[in-house]
């Protein structure tokens, strides 16, 4: 019988959120243990398979130099390294951090901020070594993760759609709740994969799974405002689980620009 | 006795017998009802399911449920829902394969589904289906199967919204044909009643199980009466009759630009469409990689993976596929198909969320030009 492929799940800074969804596959789980070797895998056994992996999964973003020189090893580990979750592929809700200034943060918050080694920023994977296949979410969809790994078991192109949230809700012929009740939603410029579960439940896309393929944030940012939202609300979903994702930060940089103007011409 | 092309009148008491009568064929009964603060379509029994009493208001990206002063039956302009959703469908499995031994045997995936009947199918969405049947009945047996069973009850619009454009494209608000019934609703202060104009054979059988009466002359002038009404309030406009050689004169002209900046590329205006049909396919395997399936789901050239070829995508910029999606709904679709593409619905109008109006683009280009000269 030919060897199993090795399946390997590293951790950066993040919640492990992420990688339980792994677990979460129960009706598929044994099948998928039936597929692969688990070689790394410590929210599930403290038995580690030396490496190379021909899989890795990578959660959670780059905040430490440690971990910054962590992620080179797993790259020469893996033959294939597939990030997962908005820590991994755009930094996490913990690049908020990238708009702030950390050493203040490390002054007030701990007794002996010598001791904490930190950056300044919180970064995506793929701003350190190249990544093969980013899989988007807060946390990842289970189904999308089962389809990443069967396409690259299987040598094929993961189905996994880049476009808006709005294709979810018309699919599932959701109405639209920004049209018919004007809720606030970063459906329209928000990647798709969730399967739009807080339009269903009245909501507004929160936008957990980051921008999509091509977001309009300044657009959207006008509906809102038109709608009656001030510009630090907006700025404050922007800045949320993706915030250092490139056009949600540009979005809010250049809505904070626009309050600034507004405050000065009020003045 | 009715036969095809008469008119009878039926009693707002009696609305009730003809859906038991569509029922009682076998029908599943699909019909406009009020769930999540919108009119929707969906599966429909009763009368009560329909959205007695109620209306809508609409602009460009907006729409709002409100409640009428009456009790009238099919006082609303419709939601963002068709039958486009029940004909082609949002998601369909095309085939299954199973791997056996060192071959593979293909699963039929067809479900021997009821036959469909809408029940409130307006003008605009007429004429949407007959566009649709262009495209999918000589190639797609899951979509001729569902058509060419399905039964079409019309609702002639006795008003029209804000958005409202189907005079220009010529496609309201009479309904005058591919229906087995239509109903014209007439609901005065002694009396509510409903015009039926038999369309088919098979609709005259229905009515054969539905009590009602000979219809007078003042009945069809009433009828008549509601169609001017609506036309009368006809929300927008569109200058039809020329506008293919204006969008080929203007690829490159200016207000491309101007409305991408606004347009958020989310694909909501294709997917509320009537007669957008685009969809992707897509080959899934399950994990032992013994089974296999080719599933269809909607699509939109407002996503870039649906113009992404070897190599690169053909449509990058948001102005692209803006312009390719207006110029193929109102120019290169009579190329295609013979017919214009739009319907005049509005839905692209009002489901925008940054309410972007086909009608004021097909316009600033057109006086654009005006100013300018077209040279």
């Amino acid at each position: 019988m030919a060897r199993k492929p090795k399946l390997a799940v590293w951790k950066f800074a993040s919640c492990d959120g992420c990688q339980l969804s792994l677990l979460d596959c129960e009706d598929e789980l044994l099948a998928i243990g039936e597929a692969v070797e688990i070689a790394n895998f410590a929210e599930v056994s403290r038995a580690v398979v030396r490496g190379p992996y021909d899989i890795s999964l990578v959660e959670g973003s780059i905040t430490t130099p440690h971990d910054a020189e962590r992620i080179h090893g797993v790259r020469r580990a893996s033959k294939v390294l597939i990030t997962i979750g908005a820590c991994a592929t755009a930094g996490g809700i913990q690049a908020l951090r990238n708009f702030q200034d950390v050493k203040e943060f490390i002054s007030i918050v701990y007794a002996r901020p010598e001791y904490i080694r930190t950056l300044a920023t919180s970064t995506a994977i793929a701003d350190h070594v190249p990544v093969d296949f980013e899989l988007r979410g807060c946390p990842i969809n289970k189904r999308q993760l089962l389809e990443v790994l069967l396409a690259y078991l299987h040598g094929r192109r993961p189905l996994i759609h880049r476009h808006s949230v709005c294709m979810e809700c018309k699919l599932r012929g959701t109405v639209c709740i920004m049209v018919s009740r004007r809720v606030p939603c970063l459906g329209p410029i928000t990647h798709a994969g969730c399967g739009a579960i807080c339009p269903l439940y009245q909501r507004g896309c929160y936008g957990c799974f980051g921008p999509n393929e091509s977001p309009n944030v300044s657009s959207l940012s006008d509906a809102w405002l038109s709608a009656g939202a001030a510009p630090a609300e907006v700025v404050r979903v922007l800045q949320t689980f993706n915030a250092a994702a490139h056009p949600f930060a540009d979005g809010a940089a250049a809505l904070a620009t626009r309050r600034v103007n507004a405050t000065e011409q009020g003045a | 006795m009715v036969s095809p092309n008469s008119k009878v009148i039926l009693e707002r008491d009696r609305l009730q017998t003809i859906l038991d009568a569509i029922r009682a064929q076998g029908f599943r009964i699909l019909g406009p009802t009020v769930r999540d603060e919108a009119i929707i379509y969906d599966d429909i029994s009763r009368v009560e399911d329909l959205p007695i009493g109620w209306t809508d208001e609409q602009g460009a990206g907006r729409y709002r449920l409100c409640k009428r002063s009456d009790q009238a039956v099919f006082g609303f302009i419709g939601g963002a829902h068709s039958s486009k959703q029940f004909l082609f469908l949002p998601r369909e499995m095309i085939w299954k394969v199973v791997r056996e031994g060192k071959g593979f045997r293909f699963v039929d995936t067809q479900r021997d589904s009821a036959p469909l009947a809408f029940f409130g199918v307006r003008s605009c969405d007429l004429h949407a289906i007959s566009i649709q049947d262009k495209v999918f009945m000589p190639v797609d047996p899951g979509y001729r199967a569902r058509r060419e069973k399905a039964l079409i009850v019309a609702v002639q619009c006795g008003l029209a919204g804000k958005t409202c454009f189907c005079a220009s494209m010529g496609t309201g608000p009479r309904a005058t044909g591919d229906f087995d019934l239509a109903l014209t609703e007439i609901l005065e202060k002694q009396r509510h009643y409903f015009v039926v104009e038999i369309g088919t054979q098979r609709g005259a059988e229905i009515m054969e199980h539905v009590s009602h009466q000979a219809a007078a002359a003042s009945d069809l002038e009433k009828a008549e009466a509601a169609t001017r009404r609506a036309l009368s309030q006809m929300g927008r406009t569109m200058e039809a009759s020329d506008v293919k050689d204006l969008l080929y004169r203007n690829y490159e002209h200016p207000q491309w630009d101007d409305v991408a900046r606004r347009c958020l590329t989310c694909a909501n205006c294709t997917l509320v469409c009537p007669t957008c049909f685009c969809s992707s396919l897509e080959d899934a395997t399950d994990l032992s990689g013994d089974q296999s399936e080719r599933r269809r789901q909607w699509d939109s050239c407002f996503n870039l993976e649906h113009s992404y070829l070897h190599g690169g995508n053909i449509r990058s910029s948001p102005k692209a596929r803006y312009r390719q999606w207006m110029t193929h709904k109102l120019a290169t679709w009579q190329d295609q198909f013979g017919t214009s593409g739009c319907v005049g619905c509005g839905r692209c109008i009002t489901w925008c969320p940054v309410g972007i109006d086909i009608t004021a683009e097909v316009r600033a280009i057109r006086e654009s030009e005006k100013r300018h000269g077209n040279d």
